[in-house]
């Protein structure tokens, strides 16, 4: 092989450079923010399901309430609680999460999703 | 081995042309006027048939700005102020553009100056949502509304193209920025969405109202002011109100010889 010694070099140096990002950033990883609860999401101390059914299902209910209430006008969900809401992201989750930056974004910005959902609908206004 | 030689695929192909070119006549031989019969009723409306009836006579443009000004709020409508990008679910037109070709030199003094109240006619046969290719428009069978579903609607525009009636309208740009002097208070009702760029909207009959068992906002606001200027309610049922009014004066409806069947009356 010609110019081994160069070659070595080199690539020794290219695979550090490559692998930097990973050791530098070892044992540093992000925090998993947690979603801070409202005072009345507290208050109610249940959602509309169990809250380890929300955590991992929120996102599926919000899919498919979007085609019953929109498409069906099936607009009442019962909870496996017993329990009859509005399908209304707006409306139901927002009446008690309108700590939307603290509650929904924290975690939205971690993971990297981005619901389109609040391109058209609203927010409700938080006081900060 | 695929053995045709060619005389036999000439055959072949005469037969099929034939069969092909035949098809509609033997069609038309066997069951006279089914094909068309069933062209034409697509979609039909199971159930209720929601309608309106505007009564002219007793409509003023300050009554009819009424109506506007109860929907646009209540739906977050906002007045984007360039006429090219507007948007409107309903409307103020004068006689002459809302019903072209019914016009002449002659016609009484009231109604050529007149200006009428304009909005979806949730027709029986809707073209927009036969254009629609994401089903994002669609007539709802169990009371007839044409709907708009604005997750699915991907902005292209044929519905536009399809209605009739002028009623859709494109968001060119994000309706939370139009412009905030003509909108002072936008987004005007915090428990209805907005809409975003690049997709079309129109009235949808209230169908959230509806849902809530409550008059659409238009005639509600009319009703407010004077009584039955604009009445709501099912042309399936004889004795409904708006069958009541039908029964009892004569009325018009928009373009009726497109074939789309409007739903929304005029009593002049």
């Amino acid at each position: 092989m010609y110019d081994r010694g160069k070659i070595l070099t080199l690539l020794i140096v290219g695979i550090g450079l490559l692998l930097f990002p990973v050791f530098y950033t070892a044992g540093k990883a992000a925090k998993a923010p947690v979603p801070e609860l409202s005072a009345k999401a507290k208050e109610a101390k249940e959602c509309i399901e169990p809250a380890s059914l929300m955590r991992t299902q929120h996102m599926k209910i919000l899919d498919a309430w979007r085609s019953e209430a929109v498409r069906e006008n099936d607009r009442l969900y019962r909870s496996s609680t017993g329990k009859t809401y509005d399908k209304s992201l707006q409306n139901t989750c927002m009446s008690c999460h309108s700590n939307k930056s603290q509650f929904c974004d924290q975690c939205h910005n971690y993971v990297g999703a981005n619901p389109f959902c609040w391109d058209c609908h609203l927010a409700p206004k938080e006081n900060q | 081995m695929m053995g045709m030689d060619r005389r036999k695929f000439l055959k072949l192909a005469g037969l099929s042309t034939l069969f092909g070119l035949g098809g509609k006549a033997a069609f038309d031989l066997l069951a006279p006027g089914e094909l068309e019969a069933a062209l034409e009723n697509v979609p039909l409306t199971e159930g209720k048939k929601w309608g309106m009836v505007v009564d002219m006579s007793k409509m003023d443009e300050k009554l009819m700005n009424k109506c506007i000004k109860a929907c646009h709020h209540i739906h977050n409508v906002p007045d984007i102020g360039n006429p090219k990008e507007e948007i409107k679910w309903i409307w103020k037109e004068d006689y002459d553009h809302s019903f072209p070709g019914q016009q002449h030199e002659y016609i009484a003094e009231g109604i050529k100056e007149h200006n009428f109240l304009l909005l979806c006619n949730h027709c029986t046969n809707p073209p927009c949502c036969r254009a629609c290719p994401t089903k994002a428009t669609w007539k709802r069978e169990s009371d007839g509304v044409v709907m708009m579903d604005q997750h699915r609607c991907i902005g292209c525009r044929f519905c536009m193209a399809a209605c009739p009636y002028g009623v859709r309208n494109f968001n060119w740009g994000d309706p939370r920025k139009a412009p905030k002097a003509l909108n002072p208070n936008f987004p005007t009702n915090p428990e209805y969405p907005t809409r975003t760029k690049g997709v079309v909207e129109k009235c949808n009959f209230c169908s959230e109202r509806l849902a809530k068992g409550t008059l659409p906002a238009c005639v509600e606001a009319a009703g407010k002011e004077t009584k039955n200027a604009m009445a709501f309610g099912d042309l399936a049922d004889r004795n409904s109100e708006v069958r009541e009014l039908l029964r009892a004066h004569y009325t018009i409806r928009r373009k009726p010889e497109l074939g789309t069947g409007p739903n929304v009356y005029y009593i002049v």
